[in-house]
């Protein structure tokens, strides 16, 4: 609950600093996606609080007290906030700015930066998202190609929730398109699209259950499509390699540089949000497939007092 | 697709190859395409090596933008020297993974696949953070292959290891988040990413505070990835935990891919004068390294989990090395980045050796050792020798090491430096003496009618490493001229105005 809150206001603070993508990514992710993630963690361990402050407590305390005025104390060097000749507006920055029109071509500078001249970091961080995807899937318990759904009942009982959501579902699927294929004319690109893309199917499934969602959508496609963005981004790089360029050099796409510029972006940017869709519903159908509703856990409470009741005698 | 493309695919490839590995999802065809991909690794870091050594640095412009505007992948003798280890053990330890994981022990049946695809990326994220020119980008590297490792870690079958791996995650995220901070106030100050650009824009600005503060938090962060004293809390358990082939895998690449980083940034980055006269690095780093020498041999003689043992060794081992950093001089550099190379050859030689023992008896505490010399004399004959290179006796190279660091101590003419130096040793000597002694001395305790000596695709590359530790403390030049020359061009740099 607080931490949806947190995620929203920094996203607000975010449009303050006129960072608006990264308010956008941080509305989707922050306050959206890891809160439900958060929730669903907590249905399937179960909370308790620990109220009695320990020694250990209060050496953590102090410690974080020292790096918060460590963190202060940097502070005090720091250049005036928005001056122009900052050296974070000056340098590489300018640079951007002067040159992202003539040599890519769209208007938003972000996504040119993101998308082209630090291409490589976003393909990083793209197989960051794929690796977690990964880590969820080697660590949480599943079959080979779904999950024993157990009796979890969906909300049936939630009429107004159902059809609401119902009329809400392919308006958010069509806004998710949407900020996919204009990321590089306003806010937007693959990250946040594909979260919004899996805010759908996580919304469907939550209200029609699990079983149902995965009709939709089956376990070893979302496996592959998480695969297959990392594969698409990465091939863009190997194609323009291959065209005589370097590694996600676009500009060797096409006959023109900003025309390669353009396509290059928009696959790799789908790429991204395929990639993105993928885990974050994998993440959570696992995490839900995992959940153990009471009913489930009282039977297996139930069958294992049984065999101790056996091997007693 | 020319040479100049070498820099480049020794990162995409491995890290394109663990999507399609999940794509693959066959236990033996993905083992087999990891080992290819690994040895593909190694050869492109080899080639690199000798063309980095023949015409200078090698600079590849990602997406064709010039550096600092673009991301800038550059590859000098440092870490050309440091991905032909990482690769060369990653071969090797490959090599014995199948064997090692048909065990079901080791790894729960159903998740090789996703062994394979995390290895993979762990490999990819290392091999990144070495060969990248670019502050920013060496950090997502470095998410990449810390979060494949505390999959990796979380993998193995006790259930410690998911909490091993989660203490892990915890510490982990710290460092990488006070690394994030540091290369962000880095980033407010210079205004550029890209390493080289740093290096030259930072002298002016040297003086603030906010610079101060992005020096403490990167460091600090990078030490906790590297397990230094006290920040080592999360290294003995996941060592212990993980599975055999990930321990050899972690204990001879991660860590030494982070001293790097500490190589890159107190020397190239920030430069030596301001690392060691702005601010104590030196003192600093002489105290953690001798306390980490005494405390962690001192706790790893009272270790009855031999692979626990061992994490303790490594994190005397790091003192070693970041004592070597702390002279400042060209010897003293030299030694850290020998230790740097050797250590990953003897660790990787005796966790190997535990997965051979592993696969035979199930376990690796001391009472499992207990008369197993007899029927398993290859692999105890290499743990053995590996324990030897760790005590540091000539002809091997723990020997080689420990000289070069003897040298510089003495050269500083830090006399209890290098008193600590040899008692750590001999402390070495009494927790691989408590191996070797239940090994051969002790009688059988398990019923061992049917023991039988190793697989060898289990021995052959324990002694392929184990042939390496006494090959190159025998014919030092190789590797002595190499680090010779990085640690005379790295105190160069600060000479430069």
């Amino acid at each position: 609950m607080l931490s949806g809150i947190y995620g929203l206001l920094s996203a607000s603070l975010f449009v303050v600093l006129d960072a608006v993508d990264v308010a956008f990514t941080e509305a989707a992710v922050g306050a959206g996606i890891s809160t439900i993630l958060m929730l669903t963690t907590l249905a399937i361990t179960g909370r308790y609080e620990l109220s009695r402050p320990s020694i250990r407590t209060r050496i953590g305390l102090l410690l974080v007290l020292v790096i918060g005025v460590l963190l202060i104390y940097g502070t005090l060097g720091m250049p005036y906030f928005g001056m122009p000749e900052n050296p974070a507006n000056g340098h590489v920055a300018a640079y951007y700015l002067e040159n992202t029109e003539q040599q890519i071509g769209i208007p938003n500078y972000v996504t040119a930066v993101l998308a082209s001249y630090r291409g490589f970091d976003t393909f990083g961080e793209l197989v960051v998202v794929f690796t977690a995807g990964v880590a969820v899937l080697a660590l949480l318990p599943h079959s080979r190609d779904g999950f024993v759904v157990d009796d979890m009942q969906p909300m049936k009982h939630h009429l107004i929730l159902r059809i609401t959501s119902k009329l809400l579902l392919p308006f958010i699927l069509l806004f998710a398109l949407y900020v996919q294929f204009h990321g590089d004319f306003g806010p937007g690109g693959g990250f946040q699209a594909g979260v919004i893309f899996a805010a759908a199917i996580i919304l469907y499934s939550m209200l029609y259950g699990l079983e149902n969602a995965m009709q939709v959508i089956s376990f070893p496609v979302i496996r592959f499509c998480a695969a297959l963005g990392v594969l698409l981004y990465g091939s863009v790089g190997i194609v323009s390699m291959l065209k005589g360029g370097n590694f996600l050099d676009y500009s060797v796409l096409l006959e023109t540089p900003v025309a390669g510029q353009h396509l290059g972006i928009l696959l790799i940017e789908f790429g991204v949000g395929l990639t993105v869709a993928a885990v974050m519903v994998c993440v959570f159908f696992t995490f839900t497939g995992s959940v153990v509703s009471p009913a489930k856990s009282a039977r297996v409470v139930a069958a294992r007092d049984g065999e101790k009741t056996q091997g007693a005698p | 697709m020319s040479s100049a493309q070498l820099p480049i695919l020794q990162v995409i490839v491995p890290l394109l190859a663990a999507p399609l590995c999940l794509l693959i999802n066959h236990k033996l065809l993905n083992w087999l395409f990891t080992l290819l991909v690994s040895g593909f690794s190694f050869v492109v870091a080899a080639l690199m090596l000798w063309q980095v050594s023949d015409t200078g640095p090698l600079s590849y412009h990602l997406g064709g933008w010039m550096p600092p505007y673009g991301i800038e992948i550059r590859v000098d003798q440092l870490n050309a020297f440091v991905a032909l280890l990482i690769t060369a053990i990653s071969t090797l330890v490959i090599t014995s993974a199948h064997t090692s994981l048909e065990n079901k022990k080791d790894i729960a049946p159903g998740k090789h696949t996703y062994f394979y695809v995390a290895y993979l990326l762990c490999f990819a994220g290392l091999l990144g953070i070495l060969v990248t020119g670019d502050a920013f980008n060496l950090f997502v590297f470095l998410e990449i292959s810390s979060l494949s490792s505390y999959v990796l870690i979380a993998l193995g079958r006790d259930r410690r290891a998911l909490w091993a791996s989660f203490q892990y995650l915890v510490m982990g995220t710290i460092g990488a988040t006070f690394i994030l901070i540091g290369i962000g106030l880095l980033y407010m100050k210079t205004g550029t990413l890209n390493i080289a650009d740093l290096a030259e824009r930072l002298p002016e600005m040297a003086d603030t505070r906010t610079i101060f503060v992005a020096f403490c938090f990167f460091i600090v962060g990078v030490c906790l990835k590297l397990a230094l004293f006290p920040l080592h809390m999360w290294l003995p358990n996941a060592y212990a935990y993980a599975p055999t082939v990930v321990t050899a895998f972690l204990a001879a690449s991660s860590t030494k891919v982070a001293l790097y980083v500490v190589v890159r940034f107190v020397f190239v980055v920030f430069g030596v004068d301001f690392s060691f006269t702005t601010i104590p690095l030196q003192a600093v780093f002489v105290t953690l390294g001798t306390l980490g020498v005494l405390v962690a041999s001192l706790v790893a003689i009272n270790q009855q989990n031999i692979k626990r043992m061992l994490a303790y060794s490594s994190i005397a081992q790091i003192g070693y090395m970041v004592l070597g950093l702390s002279f400042g001089s060209i010897t003293g550099l030299m030694a850290s980045l020998l230790h740097l190379f050797n250590h990953a050859l003897m660790k990787g030689a005796l966790f190997l050796t535990l997965g051979a023992v592993f696969y035979r008896i199930g376990g690796v505490s001391l009472k499992h050792f207990q008369g197993i010399g007899r029927h398993m004399p290859f692999t105890l004959a290499a743990f053995v020798i590996g324990g030897v290179s760790i005590i540091g006796m000539p002809l091997t190279v723990g020997f080689v090491s420990k000289w070069y660091l003897l040298q510089a101590a003495i050269a500083q003419g830090w006399y209890l430096v290098s008193v600590i130096i040899l008692v750590g040793s001999l402390l070495s000597v009494i927790y691989i003496w408590k191996v070797v002694d239940a090994a051969y001395f002790k009688p059988a305790l398990v019923n061992q009618a049917q023991l039988k000596e190793a697989p060898l695709s289990l021995l052959i590359p324990v002694w392929v490493l184990v042939l390496a530790n006494l090959y190159f403390g025998m014919d030092t030049r190789l590797t002595v001229t190499l680090t010779d020359q990085v640690a005379t061009q790295l105190m160069h740099i600060e000479v430069l105005p």
